[in-house]
């Protein structure tokens, strides 16, 4: 019983951080039919903004509490700069949005490489984050626990802002029928730009968020990019629904595996479970629905 | 402006000088490559430059299969580096079984594992297995894979992301079951290859012609297949795939052959690459390196039949050239190749020769859309389709471009 505890903890808490992950992803996607493999690197730069703080700040704790909100405009301030320039020309070709953005990808590696050096650094996390939380006699890192919150935060003022604001309309106006919101009035370019900006703050913050598990590196973005785009898979093209069913079951999922074999071997079951899933609903959990034949 | 007006306009057969007819063209490429790679090169190249080049054809070889499968099929694949892999690990596992001899077991394994050689690994002592093993597993996973995924019309970016998905978890489990594949390290120090000492220049230079020889077979295949129905039907699937379908074929078949054919070619280009650079390891067949291997078919031009492997063979020459020097610099140029190319000469530079002919032909004629011609890309992802114009000038475009390769 505590062994399946444990695993449903561990399931959620990875499911946590491919929601940080992949929420951003998701509304970017799911709005524009673009593939952002930037996302991963608007990811380390949230961490690194964190690793920059702290050398202005010396308290752990409000170090950690700034960055979260200049991480998410410095991530959304990567995504605006990227879209206004080569996105926004390319909105009929999401596939070739691919290429460009793992182009960007590759640049803002290297950059980091540069200017951070190669090898990994570390944030210290504060002080009320060290130890844990007993519950159910396990103990439950407080760190895990605090990623988990802050994904349930991001996820409820996502949805709050895509409920009730203008802005929100207008996005859920886009993602539905892009041609008709244009006609009612809704500027379709504003809302992109504005879309991007969220989506790729959302990336900031995960990437502050990631300060927390472990010491950030160049390649931080490469390790997460590929399974957040497998959350938005799963999830569909829909609302913020899908994205969170689908992190926290991938993550049960892995979680699930990897304590039955090897680390290694969950990641190839795990795809093996995603491709038999395609095949009940190949368009992922929720989706938009269209009478497209496309 | 089209490919079809300017052929009725100007039959080619007629007014042109016989080497310049498209049926000619590409055969005359293949002899002049022939030429060059035969010939010229092993009389030019050092061994050292020589055994270089032979790398590259191997890289080249995963190109042409991107060629036709993204180029031709509109299927992104970002995932050749697994079929890659399975073809280098395969053919590194029979070259250090015969290392260490009938019965005998391999240094790795005693290093890392139990000692004791694995029983899938056993029938890889055999060549011919070795060899058919290398032609059938990765186009059998592609297959399956294939239709898992084209049968329930799943497609465009999210086939493009299971694929590299795929070269993700493949990656990993390389790493993780270091007992068995080496881990980190892969596998290395292959002494010889099908009972030939890889010490001896000569071998190194009949590896080198071996290369040539497959790569040059591989492009002559491509060019049969795609004017063949096949080919017609291939394209119509990534231009129009629902016509394809009310026509009565099946696109998910289409679509599933093209793709095991790429991964067969991108196997047999693993299968050289390990004897001829020494080393398979999971840095070769990552996600970073799959989507490598779309550089050079992108900046070649992914739609035309030798745009991919000329793209191929000049990229991995500027990287090894420039990124030995500039390590650095060569990352932010090959990002800055993906972004320039990509956004601005989405038919990548073959395509320039068609653009400037039909430029000169027709001054003022030609639309300014020289950084935006329409890409032979699958239809958008969600509820936006292209209109069908669009398509279909996509489709003239792209086979323009392939002509006049």
């Amino acid at each position: 019983m505590d062994a399946l505890f444990s695993q449903l903890f561990a399931g959620l808490s990875l499911g946590s951080v491919l929601l940080l992950a992949a929420l951003g992803l998701a509304l970017t996607f799911g709005q524009m039919g673009v593939i952002n493999m930037a996302h991963g690197e608007f990811m380390m730069a949230g961490a690194y903004t964190a690793f920059v703080l702290q050398a202005f700040i010396p308290d752990a704790g409000i170090s950690l509490l700034v960055a979260l909100p200049v991480g998410f405009v410095v991530g959304g301030l990567l995504g605006l700069l990227l879209e206004v320039t080569l996105i926004s020309r390319m909105y009929r070709r999401p596939l070739d949005t691919l290429l460009v953005t793992f182009g960007v990808a590759l640049v803002l590696q290297q950059l980091a490489r540069d200017v951070f050096g190669a090898p990994n650094v570390d944030v210290r996390a504060p002080a009320w984050l060290s130890g844990a939380v007993p519950f159910l006699g396990m103990n439950l890192p407080k760190t895990r626990l605090f990623i988990l919150g802050l994904a349930i935060a991001c996820v409820v003022v996502l949805a709050l802002v895509l409920k009730l604001t203008p802005l929100g309309r207008r996005i859920r106006a886009t993602v539905q029928n892009r041609d008709l919101a244009e006609t009612s009035g809704v500027s379709t370019r504003a809302t992109d730009r504005l879309t991007f900006f969220v989506g790729s703050g959302v990336a900031g913050v995960a990437g502050v968020a990631l300060t927390l598990l472990g010491s950030i590196g160049p390649t931080l973005g490469t390790n997460y990019i590929v399974d957040a785009f497998l959350v938005v898979v799963v999830g569909g093209i829909g609302q913020l629904k899908g994205a969170v069913i689908a992190a926290f079951s991938l993550g049960i999922v892995q979680a699930a595996f990897e304590y039955s074999t090897t680390a290694s071997l969950a990641k190839v079951l795990l795809f093996v479970v995603i491709v038999a899933f395609l095949q009940v609903r190949p368009q992922g959990l929720v989706s938009v629905r269209t009478r497209s034949l496309a | 402006m089209s490919a079809g007006t300017t052929d009725v306009a100007r039959p080619a057969s007629t007014s042109t000088t016989w080497w310049r007819r498209p049926a000619m063209r590409v055969w005359v490429g293949v002899a002049v490559a022939a030429v060059v790679l035969f010939g010229l090169a092993p009389a030019l190249l050092s061994d050292f430059r020589l055994n270089l080049l032979a790398k590259f054809l191997c890289l080249a070889m995963v190109a042409v299969g991107i060629g036709l499968a993204w180029g031709r099929g509109g299927m992104l694949v970002l995932g050749q580096g697994v079929f890659f892999g399975i073809g280098g690990y395969l053919m590194a596992m029979h070259m250090k079984l015969s290392d260490a001899g009938p019965g005998g077991v391999p240094d790795f394994l005693l290093l890392y594992g139990d000692g004791v050689v694995p029983g899938w690994w056993e029938p890889l002592r055999s060549p011919v297995v070795t060899i058919l093993a290398i032609l059938v597993l990765p186009a059998g996973i592609a297959a399956l894979l294939g239709l898992a995924v084209f049968r329930r019309r799943v497609r465009g970016a999210y086939f493009a992301i299971l694929s590299q998905a795929l070269a993700a978890a493949f990656a990993i489990l390389l790493v993780g079951q270091q007992k068995v594949t080496g881990g980190t390290n892969g596998l290395n120090g292959f002494r010889s290859f099908f009972g030939y000492d890889l010490a001896d220049p000569v071998n190194k230079r009949m590896l080198y012609f071996i290369a040539a020889g497959v790569l040059i077979a591989m492009v002559v295949v491509v060019r049969l297949l795609m004017h063949s129905r096949y080919g017609e039907l291939l394209v119509a699937v990534r231009d129009q795939e629902n016509r394809v379908r009310f026509l009565g074929y099946d696109p998910a078949n289409v679509k599933v052959v093209a793709y095991a054919i790429a991964a067969c070619f991108a196997g047999i280009g693993g299968a050289l690459f390990a004897p001829v650079v020494g080393i398979i390891s999971p840095a070769d067949v990552g996600v970073i390196p799959s989507i490598g291997f779309l550089v050079g078919v992108a900046i070649g031009g992914r739609a035309t039949l030798l745009g991919p492997v000329l793209g191929a063979v000049a990229v991995s020459w500027a990287e090894t050239g420039l990124s030995e020097q500039f390590p650095s610099f060569w990352t932010y140029f090959q990002g800055a190749m993906f972004i320039l190319v990509v956004a601005f000469l989405p038919q990548g530079f073959a395509s320039l020769g068609g653009l400037w002919r039909r430029r000169r032909r027709t001054p003022g004629d030609v639309p300014g859309d020289l950084g935006d011609p329409p890409a032979p890309t699958a239809a958008p992802v969600g509820s936006g389709t292209a209109p069908d114009d669009d398509a279909q000038h996509a489709a003239d475009a792209a086979r323009t471009a392939g002509r006049h390769t």
